[in-house]
């Protein structure tokens, strides 16, 4: 296990009068340093927290943001929620299911990009609301969608580089 | 994030957010006054705070509309207390606690500093939505900010007070968004809710008494103790006081975050801030508080934004989440999509929640494929009866409540998919080409 994610997660820790309540911040910087919680990176949470593994995988499998299996560099998610959906949410995931000949959710046959589907992200009044590596892009429109990815093939992604 | 209306032009009746732009800098907030109603705060005991809450009889703004001041007065007593502050906002519509978190962060912070000082809390957690990256980081940027000046991490002005108050991200979970779930989640639990009692003002954050509230309320705090508990009061209706932050999306000409004063009406909101719907199309109904509450008709649009006015129009005023729905819109795609949605998030605990959801949702893909049957309608209201009511927390309630409203108000739509065996609306209608019901599927493997 890598020292500063261990460091990390102690900092988490001091956060707290009880040492489980850091469990999601720990599982969260686990997962930018593995990319995704493999059994290696629930190991680490678990060593780092001091509690069982199993506990930290039905935590883990609770939340939609925490990767059970790897994913490609880039994450792209779609909000299908009704007030993006009433704008064209739906047909845009279609553009992207298209252009990267993958279903969602899945991952391009490069490795490079995974696209899914989520619930609102908070955005309605802007959508159709698109989230790229955590970053919000808003009023995503059918014509940003080629752009978008050809800017994901040609970058790796930032939070990556210290795996 | 673009220019929303709210953000281009200053409301002079707003009370939260009444400057164009945001005020993220410690030094340009407390140049407009911020700070001085935490100062104000310190030479007053914790039951002299309380009394300005009950006098403003300010109600929750996290959906239930709970009064404030009576929430913080029931807090058990003990030698560690928490302050929690719900900043989950999940439910499909909502979008305003991110408004103020953005744009005005330390009036969040000064409420919560003073609520802290209130409750003597042994400190702060906001439980942020992990979506919110950006905002997280803001509120930690306002937090460093704010013990720069002494006001975290240090005693109080004239005090051996010292308030602690630290973000805790989710992870993606609506339900995390219930005080239980929130609490299970932040307790390093998996988010489900629990039974209560206990309730959170008892055993709540690491078992201890917990106060709970949502951002806009803790925001609102600082206004409040600023203005006086009594003029607060004189904002609104006698029942609901105040402004409150609305969430306009869907088919408004305008959509994005408006404070209105509780005694305006829909009316005001989708047609005088909002635009009404575009040039040719008319509305066809308006959700008013979220997705989990039963739809309102266009002939109720001046029900007021109060809370005892939604109720008398038999809805609820839930988040101020308003979804404007036009007239090409399929209702029974309407119902759909709003049942995938709780049926994605049921946390499993209970059985007409678990169940209830997925048969709602499932019926509700037939009808709209054009495969359901007329009795299937009926059985529909049939399941939504028996969901209600009967769940550990809302979230079946959340799902049963506006298919209910969907069908009662729009049964000719499910009955024309029916005889057709299909949808009659348009190719370009909104929501025309609804994508397969999202399981919540694990991710395929990567090829490699
Ligand atoms: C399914 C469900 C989801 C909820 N989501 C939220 C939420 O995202 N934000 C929030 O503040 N309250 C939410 N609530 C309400 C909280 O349980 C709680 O009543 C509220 O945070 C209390 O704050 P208030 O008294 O300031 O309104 C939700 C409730 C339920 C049943
Ligand atoms: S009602 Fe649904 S979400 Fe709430 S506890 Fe029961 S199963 Fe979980
Ligand atoms: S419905 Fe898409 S962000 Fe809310």
């Amino acid at each position: 296990m890598s020292d500063t994610l261990y460091d990390e997660i102690q900092r988490e820790i001091a956060k707290y009068p009880d040492r489980r309540s850091a469990i999601l911040p720990a599982l969260r910087h686990a997962q930018e340093h593995y990319g995704w919680l493999s059994p290696e990176a629930l190991e680490a949470v678990a060593d780092g927290l001091d509690l069982p593994p199993a506990r930290c995988l039905a935590v883990a499998s609770f939340y939609d943001m925490f990767f059970l299996q790897p994913v490609g560099e880039h994450v792209v998610e779609v909000c299908t929620n009704l007030s993006c959906a009433m704008i064209g949410a739906d047909r845009l995931l279609r553009e992207f299911e298209r252009e990267l000949d993958v279903k969602a959710p899945g991952t391009s046959a490069d490795g490079k990009i995974t696209l899914r589907c989520v619930e609102c992200m908070g955005g309605c009044g802007w959508g159709p609301v698109v989230s790229v590596d955590e970053d919000y892009e808003e009023h995503f429109q059918i014509e940003d969608v080629a752009p978008l990815l050809e800017r994901l093939r040609s970058t790796s992604r930032p939070s990556e580089s210290h795996a | 994030m673009p220019e929303a209306p709210t953000f281009a032009q200053p409301d002079p009746s707003a009370l939260l957010l009444p400057f164009a732009g945001s005020r993220r800098e410690i030094a340009e907030y407390e140049a407009n006054g911020g700070y001085d109603s935490l100062r104000k705060s310190l030479g007053m005991t914790s039951e002299q705070i309380v009394d300005e809450m009950i006098a403003s009889n300010i109600r929750g703004r996290g959906g239930a509309g709970f009064p404030a001041g009576k929430k913080a007065s029931f807090l058990a007593q003990g030698v560690d207390r928490y302050l929690v502050v719900n900043g989950d906002e999940s439910e499909p519509g909502t979008f305003k606690d991110r408004e103020i978190i953005l744009r005005n962060p330390h009036m969040l912070i000064e409420g919560i500093i003073i609520y802290l000082w209130m409750i003597r809390g042994a400190g702060a957690y906001i439980y942020i939505r992990g979506e919110y990256a950006k905002e997280a980081a803001i509120l930690e940027g306002a937090i460093a900010q704010a013990r720069e000046k002494g006001y975290i991490g240090s005693p109080l002005p004239g005090t051996d007070y010292v308030a602690n108050v630290y973000v805790h991200r989710g992870a993606g979970a609506y339900i995390c968004g219930e005080e239980t779930a929130l609490l299970s989640s932040l307790n390093g639990e998996r988010g489900q809710p629990t039974a209560k009692p206990p309730f959170p003002a008892v055993s709540g954050a690491f078992k201890k008494p917990t106060l709970l509230n949502n951002v806009e309320t803790v925001a609102t705090v600082p206004i409040i103790l600023g203005m006086g508990g009594a003029a607060y009061a004189g904002v609104g209706t006698e029942q609901s006081t105040g402004t409150k932050m609305f969430s306009l999306s869907g088919h408004a000409r305008h959509t994005g975050n408006y404070e209105m004063p509780l005694s305006a009406t829909y009316r005001d909101l989708i047609e005088g801030k909002g635009g009404g719907v575009p040039e040719g199309r008319t509305l066809k109904a308006f959700v008013p508080g979220g997705s989990s509450m039963p739809i309102l008709m266009p002939n109720q649009l001046d029900t007021g934004l109060a809370f005892e006015a939604v109720v008398a129009a038999g809805s609820m005023a839930g988040s101020g989440a308003v979804i404007v729905v036009d007239d090409r819109t399929c209702m029974v795609r309407f119902a759909l999509r709003t049942a995938e949605f709780y049926m994605h998030e049921s946390c499993g605990k209970c059985t007409p929640c678990r169940e209830g959801t997925r048969w709602i949702a499932e019926l509700l893909r037939k009808q709209e494929m054009g495969l359901g049957t007329l009795e299937e309608i009926d059985l529909l209201l049939d399941i939504c009866n028996r969901v209600e009511g009967n769940c550990l927390c809302v979230l079946g309630d959340a799902c049963a409540m506006p298919v209910r409203s969907h069908i009662n108000n729009f049964r000719h739509e499910f009955e024309e998919h029916c005889r057709l065996g299909r949808c009659s609306c348009p190719d370009d209608a909104p929501m025309s080409e609804l994508y397969p019901p999202l399981l919540k599927a694990p991710l395929p493997m990567v090829a490699h």
